[in-house]
């Protein structure tokens, strides 16, 4: 019984919009990891996680967020966090994520957030 | 519910491709013990967590050894060990930095054992030399 984990991604303007359908865990981070990388490596700086199809994540899921964010920034870029269900938002509370990323509502608030605050201010 | 202990015992071969079924195991031990949905759900992360780290550190990915989850409980508590023969690896001696600084120093370490303390009520390590190291994780039932 595999962890169920899939990745859609599409594009709004010049952001790319990742939906996680599933769970995300230490089985199934690294697909998530490499994910995000084929954006960077295509040039896509930007970047929405809609999270209302993920139901779990662990630190392995997390991490991946934060290993790149820094370098994503240093770019010009950004991770938006948007439509995320309250379990997810609970394990992202405990380790402070509100902190470090923009999360928001859906995926229409992540967009203009882009527009208006490309890089989450301090 | 009875003051009877009721025991639970869950074996699978070290990889992470057996911690979703981890989580149910857990998951439907936590509702029998009537914890409820908050308290299930941070269960299944702290369980989840820490054979996690089983697995990538103690057994170092070696998929041919055994994680353990063992749980017990009756009307007060739930107590759950996580138990390996690996490499002893206390997870409670990582350094807990802050988020920031993990992420500028390109690290997530300790992230997991992080949650954990945060998630249950207690959490003590044992580490019996030659034979097994334990993790063990309480949750009171309120």
């Amino acid at each position: 019984m595999p962890t169920p984990f899939r990745i859609d991604t599409s594009r709004i303007d010049d952001i790319s919009v990742m939906v996680l359908d599933g769970q995300v865990d230490a089985h199934t981070a690294p697909r998530f990891e490499e994910a995000i990388q084929a954006e960077l490596t295509a040039g896509h700086q930007r970047i929405i996680a809609d999270c209302a199809k993920l139901t779990y994540i662990s630190s392995a899921g997390l991490g991946v967020f934060m290993s790149f964010i820094e370098e994503i920034r240093e770019s010009g870029g950004d991770i938006k966090i948007c439509s995320v269900i309250p379990k997810v938002q609970a394990t992202f509370e405990i380790l402070g994520f509100q902190d470090i990323f923009d999360i928001v509502a859906d995926v229409p608030a992540a967009v203009q957030r882009f527009r208006e605050s490309p890089v989450k201010e301090a | 519910m009875t003051d009877i202990e009721r025991k639970f015992l869950l074996t699978v071969p070290s990889s992470t491709a057996n911690l979703a079924l981890i989580r149910e195991f857990v998951v439907a031990v936590g509702v029998q013990a009537g914890l409820g949905d908050a308290d299930v759900g941070k269960l299944e992360l702290a369980v989840d967590e820490a054979c996690a780290n089983v697995m990538e550190h103690a057994y170092e990915h070696d998929e041919t050894k055994e994680v353990v989850v063992r749980a017990t409980f009756d009307r007060e508590v739930l107590h759950i060990i996580v138990e390996d023969t690996g490499r002893g690896f206390d997870p409670s001696r990582v350094p807990q930095e802050k988020l920031d600084r993990l992420i500028a120093a390109k690290q997530s370490g300790g992230l997991g054992m992080r949650l954990i303390k945060a998630l249950m009520d207690e959490v003590r390590y044992e580490f019996i030399p030659g034979q097994k190291n334990e993790l063990h994780m309480l949750k009171r039932i309120r």
